[in-house]
């Protein structure tokens, strides 16, 4: 494996891009959850799909496109959908979630005639929809480095404000923070994040990524730093195994990450079980 | 630089839809003033502390704070708020006492600042000034819902607000902590000379530490000094609400709000 990675630029740009990816998908993942804002990553990661496909179906006519990164057509539908979102949310005011239903189901409809229009499922667009553990260029990578410096700068600088709107929304609104304005950013950077993670998780599974970690910490953590830290150390672990696993298996690598997620999902919630029944064997035998 | 009024509410009237919910409402709050705010579910008094907090734009009127029109307003950390319990927040929230209250500093520090080197102190005594600095580490979800809401007072007084807003702050808590959750705002009204806006039901519990009384029913009945208050026949008070307040809160306290 080791020597396999020293010797394959393949490898090395894959286990790199999920290394970070391991990072800034839990990581904006906490905020996600709080927030209930789950189902958005989902309907987001869909609409990317709709940007690649489109891409994918472009660069068959147009030798612009043909030479252009699917992925920047991605980030641009996933960021447009972040927005469109917002809209939404406002519009039905009292049934926000209709916003996902009608950004989701948009961006699976315009995939499905993109994908018709090109003629079917390509190899490289199952590499999208499942992630791959081969096709990830040292363009992708450059992608995903710089997408992780733009969330990590901006978690740097709304994360008080960011907690607060979490917590506590109408507060922030009434100590007079911005909350529109930081919360339109926060959708846009959850776009970049799914637009980011797609090369290795694939878009069906991106969202899993941002609240399966976060499922398992937050069953643990008691304050919410302590979240965020089980939330990347899970998210790590996960990309990095089901990462190995799909290279030695030869399995898409967005089914073994998933699946490691669920496995340690399920570990901490056994775990944490047994462990309080023995905490309360032991507190009962004291008290007799 | 001093305002005459913290608070001062000049013919103020909200509309939502069709439906008229605050109408000709003048207000007006001093320094050092723990008014309490009196009115049967529906009377609008939710709806007027969110103007006064700027959550809710008045359809007409002029709402100013400390001697600014409220939208030209950018001092909002003196105004702290505690809302009810009941829709504070998410209880399986992982987050620490410790980390709640240090939140009520994100104003007063400003967008991208971290928050100030001596945030711990001020945390730690906001909350002794309500009584909880020895759950500091604990989560908040691990609470009791009176315990929790005085994490949010001192969440609202770690910034060093001049005024508190307070929105039902005893629905939930036990009827035997009433009373000292009462006690302590009045200490902090008389001690820290912190004004005092409180929407309440229990009129009864609270009629010693106030000074000032309104009454609310869409329009302000009756705004004054609590003695005079107390001077108003029941049959006012049933002609203004339909029944007496001085009786709601027997049957009404733990009732949740408009």
């Amino acid at each position: 494996m080791i020597e396999a990675l020293i010797n394959y630029e393949f490898l090395q740009n894959a286990f790199a891009s999920g290394i970070i990816i391991g990072l800034i998908a839990p990581l904006l993942g906490v905020f996600i959850v709080v927030r209930r804002l789950s189902l958005i990553a989902d309907a987001l990661s869909h609409v990317t799909l709709a940007g690649i496909a489109g891409s994918l179906f472009l660069s068959q006519s147009y030798a612009f496109f043909a030479l252009l990164n699917p992925l920047y057509l991605g980030i641009v539908a996933a960021v447009t959908g972040s927005v469109l979102i917002e809209r939404l949310r406002r519009l039905y005011k009292h049934y926000e979630e209709l916003a996902i239903p009608i950004i989701m189901s948009a961006g699976i409809g315009f995939s499905a005639i993109f994908i018709s229009l090109a003629n079917g499922f390509s190899s490289d667009l199952f590499s999208y929809l499942f992630g791959s553990v081969s096709a990830v260029s040292r363009q992708d990578l450059w992608i995903v480095i710089v997408i992780a410096i733009i969330v990590i700068t901006f978690l740097l600088l709304f994360f008080k404000e960011l907690f607060l709107l979490s917590f506590d929304e109408e507060y922030a609104k009434a100590s007079g923070l911005p909350a529109k304005w930081v919360h339109l950013l926060f959708m846009i950077v959850t776009a970049l994040v799914i637009a980011a993670s797609m090369r290795i998780v694939g878009i069906l599974l991106v969202s899993s990524l941002m609240t399966l970690p976060v499922a398992a910490s937050m069953r643990l953590a008691k304050s919410f730093k302590q979240a965020i830290l089980y939330a990347v150390v899970f998210g790590e672990a996960a990309v990095i195994l089901g990462l190995v696993i799909a290279f030695y298996l030869n399995i898409a690598p967005g089914g073994t990450i998933v699946v490691t997620s669920i496995i340690i999902l399920l570990i901490v919630l056994i775990g944490k079980k047994i462990w309080l029944s023995i905490v309360m064997k032991n507190e009962g035998g004291s008290v007799v | 630089m001093n305002a005459p009024y913290d608070i001062e509410l000049n013919n103020v009237s909200f509309q939502y839809d069709q439906t008229i919910v605050l109408k000709n409402i003048s207000l007006q709050v001093k320094q050092g003033d723990f008014l309490a705010v009196l009115g049967p579910n529906g009377s609008g008094k939710s709806t007027l502390l969110k103007i006064i907090l700027g959550l809710l734009k008045p359809t007409s009127g002029d709402v100013q704070l400390f001697g600014e029109k409220s939208r030209d307003f950018k001092n909002r950390e003196w105004i702290g708020y505690v809302s009810q319990k009941s829709n504070a927040f998410n209880t399986g929230f992982p987050a620490t006492v410790f980390e709640v209250v240090e939140s009520g500093l994100v104003k007063k520090t400003g967008l991208f600042k971290k928050y100030p080197k001596d945030a711990s102190i001020r945390v730690e005594k906001a909350l002794q000034s309500v009584g909880m600095e020895k759950f500091m580490k604990q989560s908040i979800g691990e609470l009791s819902g009176g315990q929790q809401q005085r994490v949010f007072i001192a969440r609202a007084l770690v910034a060093e607000p001049k005024c508190l807003i307070l929105d039902e702050p005893t629905v939930g808590i036990d009827h035997e902590h009433v009373q000292s959750f009462y006690n302590m705002l009045a200490h902090l009204n008389r001690e820290q000379h912190i004004t005092l806006i409180l929407v309440t039901h229990d009129v009864d519990t609270v009629s010693n530490q106030i000074s000032h009384v309104a009454c609310l029913n869409q329009t302000i009945h009756f705004h004054g000094f609590k003695n005079d208050f107390n001077q108003i026949s029941d049959e006012d008070l049933q002609a203004w609400y339909g029944h007496s307040v001085r009786k709601i809160h027997h049957t009404k306290v733990r009732e949740h709000n408009d």
